[in-house]
């Protein structure tokens, strides 16, 4: 099990690094959503895999740690508002720009970009 | 068990929900709600800092629990200066808010609020998810204030800051599962127990959690190879608003402070100073770094926003000399640069108003109405930021530069840091010189006034470059017991042993 649980966390994560690295706004927010995923998992193993046990101490001889739980329980809480908030933004970036590129309207070839005017790069 | 630690989460929390319900109150209601939620939390965290200066520490136990089972929340003398620093700077922000910035979105005061909660519970919290959390509150309100007023200026910015701070929250929660894995604690005084415990075959493990915290808090305090989203962020946002992230980086540079003193200090066997060699020079490059930014800014909020990075490169390097006085001086440094960094901030924007289309660019306009105040502004809180005398930086940075003992690092930092002032008071000269004085005729016919509360705040920060001077021999006695404190981390482990209400009775 433990293989297969390490393979699925590693193909996510991989997956997720991958996205996160395009140019366009929707890949990204695949690549988090998935990052998430794979660190949730993560998480979860954190605790030593063990099925068909319970969390709570004195019920049984052995017993599964509960502690991880709730840690994943809030990172998919927080994960989740951070991903809705994430794909508003995009969108409001998409409407804007006319463009999901990350960063903005893309430059036509030899033309500086309209929105660099706050930046330090020109 | 000290329930007053709750009052610098609490009171901006319950602020915070009352403004959310107020969106369509007048807005003169808002606005004195608000208010005084952000006096009361200065009140509440100056008697905080009294209450940590008898140098013990004190302990909140959520729900009774005792830790390591529970969350608890830790005051100690550096825990209580970051609280009150965070406060007098959101106090006068708040303030600048009012002449008008606030009225751009109704959730203004909601949202400056739960930041205000998010900072203090990442300054108080004695628990390393607990910190995460914090983190991510401190973030959500951060993403909304960043884009408050809107603008397809700030869409692209707050995109990139928004992606790079969920990169960040997944490796720290990445490496806050290595840790617990190992040791089955995240209680940071336990970690400090277990952690020199460690057996050698996991101490890899443990190695590789820790050195990506250090990612994690250095991406929060924009070091150089994680600090390029800084300047568009920070320039983008609107004026209260960017000086309130003044304090933002200082969290990341608080972070590494408490968990690298304590769970990773000098008693964590093997593990003792992790990461601390790869801070020191990480540090020089990215003032360095600042400085040339600073150099090349095209406008006064730029220019400030790489005042942000120098600050950061100095604080972090004399941090990483690892020793009392260094530490001293880092945190003296620390409350001189966030007070008059955010000053400087709210001044640019008060630039801004009165230069038309020229806007805080550094550029040839007509003359500002207000020239005179506004020049003199800027000629106090450049002289503090660069660090010349008689203003507060010239004395962060001697303690900083005399905290260094002989040897390669002290030619190092000094170097770097001097050369790096000199060529910062060159940035400061050009920039004053072109927008106050290399001016056209004529007036700018429709131009912002000064309303006294902006000036009032304004000034306020930026004479904190005078004020510390002046308390420059108590907040040094201050700052010099906190570092001793912060270097001794065996009393913090007996917050462990705290009695729980309701128990020995």
């Amino acid at each position: 099990m433990e293989i297969a649980f390490a393979f699925v966390i590693g193909a996510l994560t991989t997956s997720g690094v991958y996205l996160l690295l395009r140019a366009r706004t929707f890949p990204v927010v695949m690549g988090l959503t998935l990052l998430s995923y794979g660190v949730n998992l993560f998480l979860f193993s954190t605790g030593r895999l063990a099925t068909g046990q319970q969390p709570i101490i004195g019920s049984t001889e052995t017993y599964t740690d509960p502690l991880p739980q709730a840690l994943v329980l809030t990172a998919i809480v927080i994960g989740f508002a951070m991903t809705a908030f994430v794909v508003v933004l995009s969108l409001r970036s998409l409407a804007d720009h006319d463009d999901d590129h990350v960063d903005g309207r893309q430059a036509p070839p030899g033309e500086p970009v309209s929105e660099n005017r706050g930046g330090q790069n020109q | 068990m000290n329930p007053w630690l709750t009052a610098p989460i609490l009171l901006p929390l319950f602020g915070g929900i009352t403004q959310i319900f107020m969106g369509y109150a007048p807005v003169n209601l808002r606005r004195t709600l608000g208010l005084i939620t952000t006096v009361l939390l200065v009140c509440a965290s100056a008697v905080l800092v009294m209450m940590a200066d008898d140098g013990s520490y004190r302990a909140y136990a959520f729900g009774n629990w005792q830790p390591p089972f529970g969350i608890v929340l830790v005051l100690d003398r550096l825990a209580a200066l970051m609280v009150l620093l965070t406060s007098v700077l959101a106090l006068f922000c708040h303030i600048y808010s009012l002449g008008g910035a606030d009225g751009e979105n109704r959730q203004f005061h909601a949202l400056f609020l739960f930041q205000l909660m998010g900072l203090n519970i990442a300054f108080l919290t004695g628990d390393l998810f607990n910190l995460f959390v914090a983190f991510e509150v401190l973030l959500i309100a951060s993403y909304g204030l960043l884009l408050h007023g809107g603008g397809t200026v700030r869409t692209v910015p707050g995109l990139h800051y928004v992606v790079l701070n969920l990169i960040g929250s997944s490796i720290f929660l990445i490496s806050v599962g290595m840790i617990y894995s190992v040791t089955g604690t995240l209680n940071m005084a336990d970690l400090a127990v277990k952690i020199p415990r460690v057996s050698a075959e996991q101490l890899p493990l443990v190695k590789a959690g820790g050195m990506m915290l250090l990612v994690v808090f250095g991406l929060k305090a924009a070091i150089l190879p994680l600090c390029f989203w800084l300047p568009r962020a920070y320039a983008a946002a609107t004026a209260p608003v960017a000086a309130l992230f003044a304090v933002m980086t200082k969290v990341g540079i608080y972070a590494i402070l408490r968990v690298y003193t304590l769970i990773f200090g000098d008693t964590a066997g093997e593990l003792a100073n992790l990461g601390m060699d790869w801070i020191f020079p990480l540090a020089l490059i990215t003032l360095a770094m600042g400085v040339i930014g600073a150099i090349g800014a095209a406008n006064l909020k730029t220019l400030i926003a790489w005042q942000v990075i120098i600050s950061v490169g100095t604080l972090l390097a004399a941090i990483s000399l690892g020793t009392e006085a260094g530490i001293s001086a880092a945190l003296f440094y620390l409350l001189h640069t966030t007070w008059v960094v955010g000053g400087l901030f709210l001044l640019a924007d008060l630039v801004a108003r009165q230069r038309g289309s020229a806007s805080d660019g550094i550029v040839t306009a007509p003359r500002m109405h207000n020239r005179t105040l506004l020049s003199v502004l800027f000629l106090f809180g450049a002289v503090a930021a660069v660090g010349l005398p008689p203003l507060s930086g010239f004395f962060a940075k001697l303690l900083i530069l005399m905290a260094a003992e002989p040897g390669a690092r002290m030619a190092w930092l000094w170097s770097v840091v001097l050369i790096g002032g000199f060529l910062t008071l060159v940035a400061y000269s050009r920039a004053g010189s072109i927008v106050f004085w290399r001016n056209t005729e004529g007036h700018i016919e429709r131009h912002g006034t000064l309303t006294r509360s902006v000036t009032f705040s304004t000034g306020a920060l930026i004479s904190a470059g005078v004020i510390l001077v002046i308390l420059a021999g108590p907040i040094s006695r201050y700052t010099d017991a906190t570092a001793a404190q912060l270097l001794d981390p065996e009393q913090y482990t007996e917050i462990l042993e705290t009695q729980m209400v309701g128990e020995g009775n």
